[in-house]
């Protein structure tokens, strides 16, 4: 074993875009190897959840963990990873806020199995559903139970830093490396506990370069219904719900620039409480109307508010989940 | 006393028995304990109950305890914020405490005047002060705004009220620009022929005012001129004023008469003389007009129309007559706004059934009037249309367009007298039996009444109703070639027609036509009737919302005309107050921009209607000017970014008061 | 004796015109439902959803907002925006499962305590008809949560 401070990586219910950005930071990766003892990264190597279990506490320096909470095996890792590192980073919109798992808190989990093991396109003719434990001649094998609700990493356990983005943008990725690479030389300082890093201050109008007018809008539309799209002007003032000005920059608008509404993936812009209360009043601000029906009319044009405004964030929102949801699994 | 919190300001809880109008309803003893003990870990240090808080007595507790026990935050729960919000922060201030760090909580209009059970009263009384509390320690210390005021004052509108204004402000020494869109001041005043209740001529006692006007040298007088742009804020309004072609050079004319004389088109005088009357294409609206200065009618003018003519010019002995004259713009600084633009006339037309436009013989008060007036197209004869038929009968409808859900709800106050001084003077110049049609008389002013005694005395007929129709539909021989006024006569419960040979509509009063776009303009409101709406309707009838803006006269709802004029003065004194003040201090319930954090998205830019926002191109983010900001809080709360904050009613402030209200549930 | 559900509301009100209203409610003794508390604002358009949503995820069964008649809003017209702001969020807490009926904007005038008083009592018949709302009080580790990334 080296002397190198150790690192780890680990998803939770993710979809491993995160890792992926990870080695999108092309010959950076080769720092993390100089730098780092890589001791835990289910997605690069072989390791077993023992072998963790048998560090010493706060032995790994840094650990990113991607993926939300969905199940118990997600929170008990959260756990352990918690107990072994000295720096836990939220990484990722999955693990800061839910990302687009999160949007299962609008159904009960039964309904969940439902569409996934009873529906039409699933050949499932004998109703079978995963067991969480099943007797097998070698013993008892056990499946991970899944959480009533999806959770974000830090309502389960202490988080140190936050990197949002779905998955995080590979310059931002390759900005933190180095700047732990420098706080390990000595050369830069971490900033406080419960930053957001890898990320911008404001939001991503900041970054994008479209031209920008007051705005007055008189009807919503999806993206494909405005062709072609003016390619220099705000997506929103050519009337595309794009959640670009209430969504954190660091992502030097990659969507907008390509001819694509933001969606939101960053999450809020610092301090925000709610991140779809602030594209609610965002929104509603532009609507160019007086008479209620002449306004809900416009209001139809964004046919699924809470999609729209939640895609990201609904697990880390003020209301996590819906009625729906929580009535039926509890709390 | 209980041991202060760490990280916790310290607070003081007073509650108010105010005698027993609260401690009736609410346990007040109760909760000064539950304050103590429930809310100490939430920073409160003392809680304390009085008689009355806001005696001097009260608030001397309160700055004895800032001084001694060295709170940090006070929260008085007495009454309305609206009463004694000042008083108590006073209070504060008196004891060395920044006065934005007291609040209070309504237990008396919220709490123990609407509620009926004391159990249930006293718990909501706990959780609006566990609100309060919570709020108050996310208060910040705040300091108003201090602004210099420039000595110029705007006056808009060349009415008696306006006139008023502009001379009070001119005669204490400071600059007035009056701007009146018609050629002439003056207003309606200059149109009546005897003011009611003295029956002093109208022109007797206004010109000798206008013409003070016209020549006070502290008064810019801008005729045919109208306000287009209005930037800044109070202290420092910029004001742009189009000056309208008037094709008269001001500087050569001598206001002869030479030109109107000459020229040979004749208009129908739709403003001065109500449609009676005639006027030429070049025209004073009438004699006594101030300024002296005629304007050319461009749209009648025959020059204008078809390339020749030139009549006035030809005759003018001073080459006053200018027809390349074009619109100017100038460009002013003020401290201060009075806005005097009057009122409309209610359309008769619009009642249909009361014939007006119809039967020829039904006339408009202000026809009336120019009807009476010796000055006026009849030369003072009362008449029928036709110009010769002297009235027998005369009918005069109160109310046309006012007090009717189909027009306007509110009474134009002035109609019921105005109508009587019609009846005297049909009386006095014709001895016409005249009718007056009413729904209730309301002559509720200073001799006023006495007015009516007189017309009863002079043999007036009352009918109390409201006419349904008016129509020359006979059904009778004796109603033959009359107008026939249909009505319930409400006194003895039966319908009577009554045939009359004239029918006088005294017709309401109307906000402007263009009030809403005046007021947008200079960044007032017009309540739902469309006045313009004052800061209070009984406190503070001259002010409006925004600062610098004063309101005045009929604009403000119809009046009379001493009303008229108290208020020009009223609003005048405010002003002069602002000027000799040098500076004025602001409310600092402002927002502001973190600019780090702004990202230009530009979706607050459309949100401020007093135009505090600004886009800065050049560095791509917005800008809220703190003067301008009148502080309701919209942008902040727009802002998707949350990178505007609002002083007073923080997010901080009211999470915490969320929080504190739903403690315990 | 059966137990009536007492519904929690929380109340925005403006300065202006709503407050009012509610201080004229009291001057003239009307007596009212007292579920609602009332929270001031400056105007209706200072209303951030966000406060909404941390009522109903407080404890609140419903969240009043009142306003200035529409055209008679002090600050010119942003009872309007307010407006437009309540139809928007209506929608999106209905996507949430909170019923509609939950949340209501009314406008009274500073004269109107008479309407503020009947529309807080139908408002809360209202709510009562709609049973309790309970939100869950999420219980996550660390607690502060939001706490930690305001700070941030």
């Amino acid at each position: 074993m080296s002397n190198k401070p150790k690192f780890a990586m680990y998803w939770a219910a993710s979809c491993g875009g995160c890792e992926i950005a990870v080695l999108n930071i092309h010959e950076k990766i080769l720092d993390v190897d100089a730098n780092f003892d890589v001791v835990f990264w289910p997605v690069a190597m072989d390791a077993k959840y023992k072998d963790v279990e048998e560090m010493e506490d706060k032995s790994i320096l840094l650990t990113l963990f991607n993926g939300s909470m969905r199940n118990d095996e997600n929170e008990k890792i959260a756990h352990l990873m918690r107990r072994k590192s000295q720096i836990l980073v939220s990484f990722g919109s999955c693990a800061t806020e839910g990302c687009v798992p999160g949007l299962a808190n609008l159904f009960p989990v039964n309904e969940i199995m439902d569409v996934a093991f009873h529906t039409v396109t699933t050949d499932n003719p004998n109703n079978i559903l995963p067991q969480t434990s099943f007797e097998v001649p070698e013993g008892t094998l056990h499946l991970p139970t899944m959480n009533s609700r999806v959770k974000t990493l830090a309502q389960v356990v202490d988080v140190d830093y936050y990197m949002p983005g779905c998955p995080p943008e590979s310059h931002q990725i390759a900005a933190v490396v180095d700047l732990v690479i420098q706080v390990l030389q000595g050369k830069a300082q971490l900033p406080p506990k419960g930053s957001v890093i890898g990320a911008g201050n404001s939001t991503v109008c900041d970054e994008c370069p479209r031209a920008r007018n007051v705005k007055m809008i008189k009807a919503f539309h999806r993206i494909q219904e405005v062709a072609p799209l003016d390619p220099t002007l705000c997506i929103l003032e050519q009337g595309v719900p794009c959640n670009g000005p209430a969504t954190r920059s660091g992502c030097n608008a990659r969507c907008p620039r390509v001819g694509a509404q933001c969606i939101g993936c960053y999450g809020p812009a610092e301090g925000v409480l709610d991140y779809g209360a602030r594209l609610v009043t965002a929104f509603a601000s532009v609507v160019d109307a007086k008479e209620p029906a002449e306004i809900e009319s416009i209001l139809d044009g964004i046919p699924d508010p809470t999609g729209q405004f939640y895609r990201f964030n609904l697990a880390d929102s003020l209301m996590r989940a819906s009625t729906s949801n929580w009535k039926k699994n509890g709390h | 006393m209980s041991e202060n919190t760490p990280n916790k300001p310290k607070i003081g809880v007073y509650t108010c028995h105010c005698g027993t109008n609260i401690s009736s309803m609410v346990d007040v003893e109760n909760v000064r304990d539950w304050a103590k003990e429930h809310l100490g870990s939430e920073g409160v240090i003392v809680s304390r109950d009085y008689k009355f808080m806001c005696s001097s007595l009260g608030q001397e507790l309160i700055e004895k305890d800032i001084k001694e026990l060295g709170l940090e935050r006070v929260v008085v729960a007495a009454c309305s914020p609206h009463l004694h919000e000042k008083t108590f922060r006073g209070a504060s201030e008196r004891a060395g405490l920044n006065p934005y760090l007291t609040e209070m909580v309504s237990i008396r209009e919220q709490v123990s005047w609407v509620h009926t059970d004391k159990v249930v009263a006293t718990a909501k009384a706990k959780s609006l002060i566990a609100g309060t509390v919570e709020r108050v320690a996310q208060n910040a210390p705040l300091e108003k705004l201090k602004v210099p005021i420039n000595a110029n004052t705007l006056v808009v509108g060349g009415g008696i009220s306006g006139i008023q204004a502009a001379l009070e402000v001119a005669n204490a020494g400071f600059h007035v620009y009056l701007v009146e869109r018609e050629p002439s001041i003056g207003g309606h005043m200059a149109q009546f022929d005897k003011t009611f209740p003295t029956l002093d001529c109208s022109a007797c006692i206004l010109t000798p005012r206008m013409v003070e006007a016209g020549s006070n040298p502290n008064i810019t007088l801008l005729t045919w001129s109208e306000v287009v742009s209005v930037t800044g804020f109070v202290g420092a309004f910029n004001v742009t004023i189009k000056k309208k072609a008037r094709f008269v050079n001001e500087e050569l004319c001598t206001g002869c008469g030479i030109c109107w004389e000459k020229c040979p088109k004749s208009v129908i005088d739709d403003v001065y003389e109500a449609g009676l009357g005639y006027r030429k294409a070049v025209y004073t609206p009438f004699a006594q007009a101030v300024p002296k200065y005629p304007v050319i009618d461009k749209p009648n003018c025959t020059f204008f129309q078809k390339g020749t003519c030139k009549a006035c010019e030809k005759f003018c002995p001073t080459n006053a007559i200018d027809f390349n004259q074009k619109d100017e713009y100038l460009n002013v600084e003020v401290g201060n706004v009075i806005l005097a633009t009057g009122y409309d006339l209610f359309d008769a037309g619009r009642v249909t059934n009361y014939g007006y436009g119809r039967l020829p013989n039904v006339f408009t008060s202000m026809e009336f009037e120019r009807m009476c007036n010796a000055s006026g197209p009849t030369g003072g004869e009362i008449t029928l249309r036709d110009g010769i038929t002297k009235p027998q009968t005369v009918g005069i409808i109160h109310c046309v367009g006012s007090r009717d859900k189909n027009y306007n709800n509110y009474c134009s106050t002035i109609c019921c007298m105005q109508s009587l001084k019609f009846a005297h003077l049909v009386k006095e110049r014709t001895g016409a039996d005249v009718y007056e049609f009413y729904i209730d008389m309301r002559t509720a002013a200073k001799s006023y009444d006495e007015f009516y005694q007189r017309v009863l005395d002079e043999g007036t007929l009352f009918v109390r109703g409201k006419v349904a129709e008016v129509t020359d539909a006979a059904r009778q021989p004796h109603e033959k070639g009359k107008l026939i006024v249909q009505v319930e006569d409400t006194l003895i419960g039966k319908q009577r027609r009554i045939p009359v040979d004239m029918v006088l509509l005294s017709i309401g009063m109307e906000p402007r036509a263009d009030a809403k776009e005046t007021g947008k303009l200079f960044g007032i409101s017009c309540s739902s009737d469309g006045w313009f709406m004052e800061r209070h309707p009984k406190l503070d009838p001259i002010s409006t919302m925004t600062e610098g803006i004063y309101i005045a006269g009929c604009a403000t709802g119809p009046k009379d005309i001493p009303g008229s004029v108290s208020q020009g003065a009223a609003a005048a004194a405010r002003v002069l107050d602002k000027i000799l003040q040098k500076e004025v201090e602001l409310e600092p319930i402002r927002a502001s921009v973190n600019e780090n954090k702004c990202s230009g998205c530009r979706i607050c830019n459309n949100l401020c209607p007093f135009s505090a926002i600004s886009f800065m191109p050049e560095l791509g983010i917005t800008r809220i000017n703190p003067a301008l900001c009148q502080g309701c809080g919209t942008c902040v709360a727009a802002c998707p970014a949350g990178a505007i904050s609002g002083t007073g009613f923080s997010n901080e402030q009211i999470f915490a008061q969320i929080d504190g209200i739903l403690m315990g549930i | 004796m059966s137990e009536q559900f007492e519904p929690v509301i929380v109340g925005f009100t403006c300065n202006w015109c709503s407050y009012r209203a509610a201080d004229t409610a009291g001057t003239a003794r009307v007596k009212y439902a007292p579920n609602v508390r009332l929270i001031r604002l400056m105007c209706s358009g200072r209303l951030d959803p966000t406060f909404v949503m941390k009522a109903l995820a407080g404890g609140a069964d419903g969240v009043l907002i009142t306003g200035c008649h529409p055209g008679d809003c002090h600050y010119i017209e942003q009872n309007y925006k307010a407006l437009r702001r309540f139809l928007l969020l209506r929608r999106t807490l209905a996507g949430l499962g909170v019923e509609p009926g939950r949340i209501k904007l009314i406008w009274a005038s500073a004269a109107e305590g008479l309407k503020l008083a009947h529309e807080i009592n139908q408002f809360v018949e209202e709510v009562r008809a709609l049973g309790p709302l309970n939100w869950p009080k999420w219980n996550d580790q660390p607690a502060e949560i939001d706490a930690v990334k305001e700070v941030a």
